[in-house]
């Protein structure tokens, strides 16, 4: 068991770094706590997978320290740190049946036979591999094997996380959901730190209590699924988590409107405040407002604060349906119940002032707590 | 995805090496069939049946031949399959040294095979020979063209460093592609090199050890070559093999009969040993 | 150019890949194959490529025999999964391959090439090589190699597998956008029911080498014709749940309801009851709502939804809820099931009803043919 910390943590591949696109991981501090369910989302290329073997030892970082329980852990093997990893395509040892396979790292740890088979009859009924047992682990199917990968993790006693990367991508859609509640189980009931990788925000979202979004060589948000969803601090986080992701509009700021296409909305006077008092430190131009397509609210008559749009598509996707509207020269989504009868030709739209985001520098501005 | 197509006009295509396969193999293989049932002496010829075969398979020398040959082959296997898986593990996986590993190794492949028994014939010599001049220097008393027991160790050495490296540049490229996710989660599972070994490598290994077994089990059965070139044979017929008593009596003693039946049944013999190994390699992996 | 499939079958040392698979597929449609891995969609897909050849059955294209035909003959392209472009030659060389083997002169082909990169949005790395993109640059290159051959069919076999999620999204909606202006015919295999609902078209649902319904994509989601169509295109999975019918009241364990005017055209007898998780409620919103009282295994939160999976006596379900609902295992949880969202399928699993909400708001007769199948 174990809380993980990363201190001034930065890595880069190459020799001699030097300008902030070099690094994968850009410096960074961050705390992983004891037993928490984690998940690092980010698309290819953001440095999850860089991070993850950070943390279990199968890289070096190039600067900074990894912490396991306030212990430095830097240049310890990964059998040194007591982690166990589930990867991307399932590795088990061919040549073993499934028990010696679940067996394998407490012989190796020298158990007394009966515990290992006590041990391995556990996490072999958790995982409802039992009936398995002594089958050939080459013969099985993807998901099976993910498993016995996954037990290999869990039959330890000392095991102070599991670091899982990609773990679902081989599986079939109907299978990932039986997986990835078996996870979720299991967390519960073994109350062991879990970091989780993956690219996919539903797979993030539902295995973790808390996600770190990353995006070049950064996170830049931790925080609950909702958090991510509802006050998203990047128009990054708007981008990536959500399906379609948030409407990001470029804006100029007209007195407390923000304006684009001579399309004037009215922000809120705590947004205006906090927004002209960062512009008096920082100049910038970069301003965006946001609005996620579940909230923007699709009327077939005007309404007051509604702006008339052209309906471009529609997209019926079985539990709701997603309009592309033409707003000015953007083009906005909107998502709709699939009981709404969908309009065909123009809509009206509404922006809920309490759904509308402001960005500056991409940033999030919060409205000032008064 | 295999892009097979289809296409019965392939056949057209294959017809020629089927022809050549039928004069270079089967026509050959089927006179040697017709002279193994007869006596041929001059122009005249009889049917004798089964009798070359008898003959032959009482013969006290073919039986001692053969006892070497099953003891120099078994020898050989031994040796060089653990060889070269070891030289295999030992190898860098990356960079300069690794391709300069790769050339030394394919180098003694490259040799023809009585250069390579002129070569130790020369090396092992007592008087002026590296290896054997050496030896004698330092108070071993070595002579190959005098002791049987240094014959058949020159002969082994001979063969190891001529094959092993074959072995070994096998079971590189098999552990070549091996993914590192199999090291990483054995690293986390805490397994010993030895369990490494054991449990993955040897494992992802078996389909180019059967290669490698089945290769140098019949090259070594038919080795000719370099033993002739190295010993003649000698002394005595200590490192007489097969196919060189084969030889002697088709050559030699011009006995086309007993040759033929001899021949007959020595390819049985390398079908036959080879068909076991593969089948008792491949049924341990359906096996558990 | 339009395609059709007769009576096709593929047998391969005994073991059945394709059941005798009867299809046309319409010039110019998109058409998604839905299925589970080994359901056979790739095997399908290789057939009609003339990769392999049916053990019983004809291929026609445009009417005309094409069974034996080899694949060099076909107008056809294929995107895989794995990135498979030409690594030394430039992504311009790359997508002009096709025209150049068809031998189009060279100002025509710098046209179309220009065109299809546009479309794709690869026109800044025409001069570039395929392994120095990344891997969703690398897919649209081989898109466009695809797509440049006009007018045949291009066969895409999980294209989208090994992209990141936000990329497989943008270029699913590509995709349905690029086909609605092409006169080829393409065909996707997907294993994801989203996919298949995100690309629209034709969805024809397989499995175990059959191919069970066909047919536009909002009437297949809506309008299952057996409990596998419904498993198949429902993600998260359908619930199913037994019950029975006995003179047009209908029962689910100890609770009865009143199904709908329909009812009473059902034979009495044993049903199995599917429901799908985002019909499922935790609030009463109609007096006639079905109640379930089951416990919480596990919630998963989405962030802006819960996929709330629950257990009973024989019972395992999930609800899909708007918002975030926070339980723990073995919570008692009240669920409600509306009774017009309601499937109703024969104990042989075929469809006999389809939502009552769904009659009114599209055409009836679908539904009419359907309950006179049952």
């Amino acid at each position: 068991m174990a809380e993980i910390h990363l201190e001034s943590l930065a890595h880069s591949y190459l020799e001699q770094p030097t300008k902030p696109e070099d690094y994968a991981i850009r410096e960074m501090n961050h705390v992983w706590e004891q037993g928490g369910a984690y998940a690092l989302l980010g698309p290819s290329g953001c440095g999850k997978s860089t991070l993850l073997n950070i943390i279990s030892g199968l890289l070096n970082p190039s600067e900074g320290t990894v912490k396991f329980d306030q212990k430095n852990v830097n240049g310890l093997q990964p059998n040194q740190r007591n982690i166990a990893q589930v990867f991307q395509f399932p590795v088990v040892y061919d040549s073993m049946s499934v028990f010696d396979n679940l067996a394998f790292p407490l012989r190796n740890l020298k158990y007394p036979k009966d515990r290992i088979e006590k041990k391995v009859q556990e996490i072999a009924d958790v995982l409802e591999l039992g009936d398995l047992l002594h089958r050939r682990a080459n013969n099985l199917t993807a998901d099976e094997k993910q498993k016995v990968s996954m037990g290999r993790g869990l039959v330890r006693d000392d095991v102070s996380a599991i670091l899982f990367d990609e773990p679902l991508t081989v599986i079939d859609p109907h299978l990932k959901w039986k997986l990835r509640r078996k996870l979720k189980q299991i967390h519960e009931k073994f109350n062991i730190t879990m970091v989780y990788v993956t690219h996919d925000q539903l797979e993030a979202s539902t295995f973790a209590d808390k996600i770190a979004l990353m995006y070049e060589g950064q996170i830049v948000q931790f925080g609950t699924p909702q958090e991510l969803f509802e006050e998203p601090e990047h128009t990054f986080v708007g981008y990536f988590i959500g399906s379609p992701g948030m409407n990001i509009i470029e804006v100029s700021i007209d007195d407390s409107h923000a304006v684009f296409d001579n399309i004037r909305i009215p922000l809120a006077q705590g947004l205006i405040g906090q927004l002209t008092k960062k512009l008096s430190v920082i100049s910038s131009s970069n301003i965006k407002i946001g609005i996620r397509p579940e909230f923007v609210a699709v009327l077939d008559e005007s309404a007051d604060n509604s702006y008339e749009c052209s309906v471009l598509d529609v997209e019926n996707l079985g539990t709701y349906k997603i309009l592309t509207l033409q707003l000015g020269e953007q083009k906005i989504k909107a998502r709709i119940d699939e009981d709404q009868i969908a309009p065909t030709e123009k809509a009206f739209v509404l922006f809920p002032e309490q759904s509308l985001k402001l960005y500056l520098d991409d940033y999030l501005v919060r409205e000032e707590s008064i | 995805m295999n892009l097979k197509v289809q296409n019965n006009k392939a056949w057209f295509l294959v017809l020629p090496v089927l022809l050549l396969v039928a004069f270079s193999a089967v026509i050959p293989l089927m006179t040697v069939v017709n002279y193994s049932v007869q006596d041929i002496f001059d122009n005249s010829r009889v049917y004798v049946g089964t009798e070359w075969y008898r003959e032959v398979l009482n013969d006290p020398r073919l039986q001692a031949s053969l006892i070497r040959q099953f003891i120099f082959s078994g020898s050989v296997l031994l040796i060089e399959i653990p060889l070269g898986i070891l030289v295999a593990l030992m190898m860098p996986t990356k960079g300069r040294m690794a391709s300069l590993c790769l050339v030394v190794l394919a180098m003694p492949l490259l040799i023809p095979w009585n250069v390579v028994g002129t070569i130790w014939q020369i090396f092992g010599r007592a008087d002026i020979g590296l290896m054997g001049a050496f030896l004698n220097g330092i108070g071993v008393n070595y002579n190959y063209a005098s002791n049987p027991t240094d014959a058949w160790f020159t002969v082994l050495l001979m063969d190891v460093w001529h094959w092993t490296s074959l072995v070994a540049l096998l079971c590189y490229s098999g552990l070549r592609a091996i993914p590192d996710a199999y090291y990483q989660a054995a690293k986390i599972d805490q397994a010993s090199a030895w369990a490494v070994f054991r449990y993955i490598q040897l494992p992802k290994l078996r389909n180019v050890l059967v290669i490698g077994v089945l290769l140098r089990f019949m090259d070594s059965f038919m080795i000719y070559a370099e033993p002739f070139v190295l010993t003649g044979g000698g002394p005595g017929n200590s490192t007489t093999f097969l196919s060189q008593t084969l030889t002697k009596m088709a050559i030699g003693q011009f006995d086309l009969g007993p040759a033929a039946a001899f021949s007959l049944v020595y390819f049985l013999i390398v079908l036959l040993v080879s068909w076991l190994f593969f089948t008792t390699i491949t049924h341990l992996d359906n096996k558990k | 150019m339009s395609l059709t499939l007769q009576n096709i079958s593929r047998v391969v040392n005994g073991e059945s890949y394709i059941d005798n698979a009867n299809i046309t597929f319409e010039p110019g449609s998109f058409n998604v194959l839905l299925g589970r891995t080994l359901a056979g969609k790739t095997s399908l897909m290789r057939l009609i490529a003339g990769l392999d050849k049916p053990t019983h059955g004809n291929i026609l294209m445009d009417g005309v025999d094409v069974t034996g035909m080899p694949v060099q003959k076909r107008n056809i392209a294929m995107v895989y999964q794995q990135f498979i472009n030409y690594p030394n030659l430039t992504v311009y060389e790359n997508i002009a391959s096709p025209l150049k083997i068809a031998g189009v002169n060279s100002s025509t082909i710098d046209t179309r090439v220009k065109a299809v990169a546009e479309m794709l949005h690869i026109e800044q790395f025409l001069q570039r090589f395929p392994l120095e993109l990344s891997g969703g640059q690398q897919q649209r290159t081989a898109m466009a190699r695809a797509l440049i051959k006009e007018g045949g069919l291009i066969l895409f076999d999980e294209p989208l597998v090994n992209l990141d999620y936000k990329l497989r999204e943008e270029l699913r909606f590509e995709l349905r956008e690029l086909f609605k202006v092409q006169n080829t015919i393409a065909i996707y295999a997907s294993t994801e029911p989203n996919e298949a609902l995100a690309l629209g078209g034709v969805t024809t649902l397989m499995h175990e080498g059959k191919i069970i319904q066909t047919g536009p994509v909002n009437d297949v989601y809506s309008l299952p014709n057996s409990i596998e169509s419904a498993e198949l295109f429902s993600e998260p999975p359908i619930n199913i749940l037994e019950g029975a019918i006995h003179n047009g009241k209908a029962t689910m364990g100890d609770v009865t309801f009143e199904f709908n005017e329909n009812l009473g055209s059902i034979d009495s007898g044993e049903y199995n009851f599917g429901i799908r998780p985002h019909h499922m409620t935790m609030e009463q919103k109609n007096s006639n709502d079905i109640a379930l009282d089951l416990k919480v295994d596990v919630a998963e939160i989405s962030g802006s939804e819960t996929f709330l999976h629950m257990a009973g006596d024989r019972i395992t379900a999930v609800a899909q809820l708007t918002g975030v609902h926070n339980f723990h295992t073995d919570t008692p949880v009240r669920v409600y099931l509306p009774v017009d969202k309601l499937y109703v399928f024969d104990q042989g699993g075929k469809m006999v009803q389809a939502p009552h909400y769904f009659s009114a708001s599209h055409n009836p007769e679908k539904i009419k043919g359907f309950a006179n199948n049952g």
